[in-house]
């Protein structure tokens, strides 16, 4: 199976061909796949060399002259690295772009920490008015990047990811779909956590949402899902432990309920490796995930 | 948006309209630093007017150093951008005018700044944007300090213009030695290194302030190092 990456630059290529608004910067990372691209739009595909805080305030400039720029790199240096960039150059401006990461929490383990960004998301959260999208299929991926370019000077960000799940799902790039229902609680996977998490859940009486866009969170989903499972609720995401907990919680937050946030741990565990080998050391694999899974929402006192 | 129908204010006036801000029409050369490229820049050379703000086809002022906005707001209210009735609310709680620049709130200002070194990449995206649009008059101007030239982020952005020939880009340095550690070989010679044209001249003069902005450069991008008074004199 192709990855989301094999995806992106022929799905914005297109996108390209389709509206002269979009254009595409990029820093070194990524620019084989525009070959093609760039030679038909020399304009509108740039490649800034490997220039990060650029890369974004470019993308910035481009948007304040009409364009609907997309901009990609790894997460670390797109997300982290020029992170006052993507506060002030985009948000404080007032412009939008369409941010593309790839490599993910732990995509490429062998190359360490430095190319690993589990707080990613947990970072823009701390920003306004952006819009997450976390594919959990190629598929879906596809999908949310076009609905990404096509959010009009929205500013969005697209979480790209060598983690899949078996299958795409249909996702509309707003809502936060129901894949199973019961009533010992409510589990929401994010993106590429769906199939480990529907494993880790078999045998459990309880409802899975599936959420492929974060931000904003579908806190009217959860609220519908608890009235019938009940006030447990445990998030399985692919990135930092905690990234949404605020967020259910503020879904929550007139009745009594109890959230366990599953995740990347924070703790740098300076081992390479495979993506396999850290989902499970961060006991995100899905034996390790149905006892976590399970003692929370057995706990008792659960509504 | 709100124009001033005064629209006889010059050079001379500049020092009232910035005494409305801070009560002091006697400012210290740090306030002032960027007074005359500023002056000469919107009198002379911009093609922007309060009437075209939207225009796309409209030159872009970029102030990339925010810090001591003074004498920006002046010459934009001199020049009927924003009212000068505004100037003595500066930095009060619903004033427009802040203590740093916000585009969202100044009619005219290109962008918020006040971070240092974020104008020069914006200029060169506004710059790569322009010519993507196929709009090839509008030229692209950034303002920064000596100092801020030392923020990474503009070495980036320098170094990718020249090579990437944006003649439509032009920087303004506004050099009163204020950064701590100098550059070997002078501020110009970092931009030639690049593929930049580079003129330095006197920050007061006028007319050496036209002539260098005015200079042809074909095929690459434009710097002009306007030397002023040292900040600590």
């Amino acid at each position: 199976m192709d990855t989301m990456r094999d995806r992106f630059a022929p799905v914005v290529s297109r996108l390209l061909d389709e509206d002269p608004r979009v254009a595409v910067v990029l820093a070194e990372i990524g620019k084989d796949g525009f070959a093609e691209a760039m030679a038909r739009h020399p304009e509108r595909v740039i490649n800034v060399g490997i220039r990060e805080q650029l890369l974004v305030g470019a993308g910035a400039g481009l948007a304040l002259t009409g364009l609907r720029p997309v901009l990609h790199t790894f997460a670390s240096f797109l997300v982290e690295r020029p992170f006052e960039q993507v506060k002030l150059d985009l948000g404080h401006q007032d412009v939008g772009a369409v941010l593309v990461s790839a490599a993910a929490s732990f995509d490429w383990p062998a190359g360490g920490f430095t190319h690993m960004a589990p707080g990613d998301v947990a970072l823009l959260d701390t920003l306004d008015g952006w819009t997450v999208h976390v594919p959990g299929h190629p598929d879906e991926a596809e999908t949310l990047l076009r609905h990404a370019v096509a959010a009009g000077d929205d500013k969005v960000y697209v979480r790209l990811s060598t983690q899949s799940n078996a299958r795409g799902r249909a996702v509309d790039g707003v809502r936060t779909h129901t894949v199973r229902e019961g009533r010992g609680g409510v589990v929401v996977a994010v993106g590429p956590m769906l199939d480990a998490v529907l494993d880790a859940t078999e045998t459990l009486d309880v409802t899975v949402l599936y959420a492929t866009t974060v931000r904003p969170f579908d806190a009217a989903a959860l609220r519908r899902a608890t009235e019938a499972a009940g006030t447990g609720v445990v998030l399985v995401e692919p990135c930092l432990a905690g990234t949404s907990t605020a967020a259910a919680g503020d879904a929550l937050a007139d009745v009594p309920h109890r959230v366990l946030g599953l995740g990347v741990g924070r703790r740098e565990l300076r081992k390479y490796g495979t993506t396999d080998e850290h989902l499970t050391a961060h006991g995100l694999d899905a034996g390790s995930l149905r006892e976590r899974i399970g003692g929370f929402l057995r706990a008792p006192g659960d509504a | 948006m709100t124009i001033t129908t005064e629209r006889h204010r010059g050079h001379r006036d500049l020092p009232r309209l910035m005494g409305l801000m801070t009560g002091d029409e006697k400012h210290g050369p740090a306030a002032t630093s960027t007074l005359d490229a500023l002056w000469v820049l919107y009198d002379r050379v911009l093609r922007v007017t309060p009437g075209r703000l939207d225009d796309p086809g409209r030159d872009r002022f970029l102030l990339s150093k925010g810090h001591g906005p003074m004498a920006y707001y002046a010459v934009l209210a001199a020049k009927g951008f924003l009212p000068v009735e505004w100037l003595p609310g500066f930095g009060s709680y619903d004033s427009p005018l802040g203590h740093h620049p916000d585009r969202v709130l100044v009619p005219g200002a290109e962008i918020g700044s006040g971070s240092l070194g974020h104008g020069l990449p914006i200029a060169v995206g506004t710059a790569l944007g322009l010519r993507a649009r196929g709009l090839d008059e509008p030229r692209v101007w950034v303002l920064t300090g000596d100092a801020e030239l030392d923020e990474g982020s503009n070495h980036e952005a320098i170094a990718y213009a020249g090579p990437a020939g944006l003649d439509r880009l032009h920087t303004v340095v506004i050099d009163n030695s204020s950064a701590s550690h100098g550059r070997p070989g002078g501020i110009a010679a970092r931009f030639e290194a690049a593929g930049w044209s580079a003129l330095s001249v006197d920050g007061r003069d006028h007319e050496a302030l036209y002539a260098a902005f005015t200079a042809p450069h074909p095929g690459r991008p434009h710097v002009v190092v306007a030397r002023v008074e040292p900040k600590a004199a």
